[in-house]
C-alpha cells in the first residue's frame, strides 16, 4: 500500500497535479457525466416511441421519422453543437424572448445537440431490433388475439430491448467520447479542464494524458456495467449448465 | 607542395563550410489569420507586420527562411519537435512559457483592450461594478491570466481558441464584455456598430519575443543582434507605419 504522505509528497514536488487542478479536473468530470447522462436518458425516453413510427407502414408517420434520423446521423456532431450554440444566438430578436434564458448558458445548447444525435441513432438501434423480431413469435401473439398494442408491450420491445442492449451499449460510449467536443463552446468539462490547465502549463502530455486515464474510468465503468445488465437480460442464451 | 595541397583545401573546405553556416535554413511558424500581424493577402501570400518583420530579420542574419503556418494548440509542441527553428507569431514572454522555450528579446508589445456593447457603463477596475459580469478571453493569453487574477472569484470567466468564436458571443450578447488583445479588438469588434471601448487599455507583460528551443543559445543571440539593428536603422520604424497608427515599439 502506497502511504498518503508519498501521494502528498508528489502532488507538491510536481507542479502541474496541484490540489486545485486536480478540483478543475473533478468540476470537468461532474460536468461530463451531468451531460452524457441526461443526454443519454432523455434520448432513450424519446427513441423508443420513435423506433416503433420508424416502422409504421404508412410513410407519412414513419417518413418525418426517417428524415429526422437521416439528418442527425448524416451530420458531424461538431455542426450540430456549433449550429444550435452559435447559430441561435443569431436569430434576431431571441434575447428578449424566454428562450434565452435557456440558450444564454452553453450547457443547455450542448445539452438539445447531443440529446438530438444519440436520439436520432438509439432510434435507428431500436428499429433494427424491433424489425428482426421474428414472425413466428408475432404470428403466434396475433394467434392468441392479443391487440397491436399488447403485442408491442408483451412480444416486441421486450425481446427487441434484448437484442439493441449491444449495440446500445456502444452508442452510449461513443456518447461519452464525443462529449469530449462541448469544451468548444466554452463548457468546461473534462476535456475544457484539460485545455485550461494545458494552455496554462504549456504541459500537453500532462494534461492530455492524464484526462485520457479519466475517460477510460469512465468508459470502463460503463462497460462494466453493461456486462452486468447483457449478462442479466441474456441469461437464457447461456449454455445449460455455465 | 602536398603540404600546400593539403592546406589549401582545407582552407577552401573552412570557407565553404563557413558560407554554409551563414546561408543555413530556418523554418519560422505562424499562426494565421491573426490579423494585422500575420494573415494572407488578397492573392493568398503570407504578409503582416510580423511577417515583415520575419523576412527583414532573416535578411540581417543572412538566412533562409521558410515560413511554416502552424494553429497555435501546436506551437510548442511543434517548436521542441522540431518542426519549425522558430516561433514568430505574437507569442507573449510569460514565466510558464520560458521554462519550455527561449525567448529573444521582445520586439513589440500591444496593450489588452476592453470591449462591450454600447450600453455597458460599469467600471471595468472597479471589483463591486464588475460583480455578476461574463467576460471573455482567449484561452491562454497574458489577458486570461490578467482576468482570471484580478477579477476571477467575482466576473464568469468563458475561454475561447479562437477570437471569432468570442466576437460571436459577444454579438450574441452571452459575454458583457470582451478583454482582448487590443489590435485584434479594434479590427473585430469596434469596427462593428453598436461597439465601444469600455475601459482603460492594460499594457500586459514584457511584450511578444521569438520562441526558440532552449539549446539554440547561439541563434538566439543572433536573433537579438538583427532585431537591434532593425530597431536602430528605422526599418522596423517603416514596417511599423505600414500597419499601425500607434506605436507598438519596445
Amino acid at each position: 500500500m502506497m502511504p498518503p504522505d508519498f501521494i502528498a509528497a508528489w502532488l507538491n514536488k510536481n507542479e502541474i497535479f496541484t490540489a486545485m487542478t486536480i478540483m478543475e479536473y473533478w468540476d470537468g468530470a461532474v460536468t461530463t457525466v451531468q451531460l452524457v447522462f441526461l443526454c443519454l436518458v432523455i434520448g432513450l425516453v424519446f427513441a423508443v416511441p420513435l423506433a416503433i413510427l420508424r416502422t409504421v407502414k404508412n410513410p407519412f408517420i414513419s417518413g418525418p421519422v426517417w428524415i429526422y434520423t437521416y439528418l442527425f446521423r448524416g451530420t458531424p456532431l461538431l455542426i450540430q453543437l456549433y449550429i444550435i450554440y452559435y447559430g441561435v444566438a443569431q436569430i434576431p430578436g431571441i434575447q428578449e424572448t424566454f428562450w434565452w434564458a435557456i440558450f444564454r448558458e452553453p450547457f443547455y445548447p450542448a445539452l438539445l445537440a447531443f440529446t438530438l444525435n444519440t436520439c436520432a441513432y438509439t432510434t435507428e438501434i431500436i428499429r433494427g431490433a424491433i424489425v428482426s423480431t421474428p414472425h413466428g413469435e408475432i404470428e403466434a401473439a396475433k394467434a392468441y388475439g392479443m391487440s397491436w398494442f399488447l403485442r408491442m408491450r408483451r412480444i416486441v420491445l421486450p425481446s427487441a430491448a434484448r437484442r439493441a442492449v449491444q449495440a446500445y451499449s456502444n452508442e452510449v460510449i461513443f456518447m461519452l467520447h464525443s462529449s469530449a467536443i462541448a469544451s468548444v463552446v466554452t463548457i468546461v468539462d473534462l476535456t475544457g479542464a484539460a485545455r485550461n490547465i494545458y494552455s496554462r502549463f504549456y504541459a500537453p502530455f500532462d494534461a492530455f494524458i492524464f484526462v485520457a486515464l479519466c475517460y477510460m474510468v469512465l468508459t470502463f465503468t460503463m462497460v462494466f456495467a453493461f456486462r452486468k445488465l447483457e449478462n442479466h437480460l441474456l441469461r437464457h442464451q447461456r449454455p445449460v449448465g455455465s | 607542395m602536398k603540404k600546400l595541397m593539403i592546406a589549401a583545401s582545407c582552407a577552401l573546405a573552412m570557407m565553404t563550410s563557413g558560407i554554409q553556416a551563414e546561408e543555413r535554413d530556418l523554418r519560422i511558424a505562424f499562426d494565421v489569420p491573426y490579423a494585422p500581424f500575420e494573415y494572407k493577402d488578397d492573392n493568398g501570400e503570407l504578409t503582416g507586420f510580423e511577417v515583415e518583420l520575419a523576412e527583414a530579420m532573416c535578411e540581417e542574419m543572412k538566412a533562409n527562411c521558410e515560413f511554416v503556418i502552424q494553429s497555435w494548440d501546436g506551437m510548442i509542441p511543434g517548436l521542441l519537435a522540431r518542426k519549425f527553428d522558430m516561433v514568430m507569431s505574437s507569442m507573449s514572454i510569460t514565466e510558464e512559457r520560458a521554462k519550455r522555450v527561449l525567448f529573444s528579446e521582445p520586439y513589440y508589445n500591444t496593450p489588452g483592450g476592453w470591449f462591450g456593447p454600447d450600453d455597458f457603463n460599469a467600471d471595468v477596475t472597479d471589483k463591486s461594478a464588475m460583480k455578476g459580469k461574463t467576460v471573455g478571453v482567449q484561452r491562454g493569453t497574458t489577458m486570461d491570466t490578467y482576468v482570471t487574477e484580478e477579477l476571477g472569484n467575482v466576473v464568469t470567466v468563458k475561454r475561447y481558441t479562437t477570437a471569432d468564436d468570442m466576437v460571436l458571443d459577444l454579438e450574441g450578447q452571452r459575454l458583457d464584455a470582451a478583454f482582448v488583445d487590443y489590435p485584434v479588438g479594434e479590427q473585430t469588434i469596434l469596427s462593428k456598430d453598436g461597439f465601444k471601448e469600455v475601459g482603460e487599455a492594460v499594457k500586459l507583460g514584457e511584450g511578444m519575443g521569438v520562441a526558440m528551443r532552449k539549446r539554440d543559445k547561439d541563434l538566439a543571440e543572433e536573433v537579438n543582434d538583427a532585431l537591434r539593428t532593425l530597431k536602430e536603422d528605422g526599418t522596423y520604424d517603416t514596417i511599423m507605419k505600414k500597419y499601425f497608427e500607434y506605436d507598438i515599439k519596445v
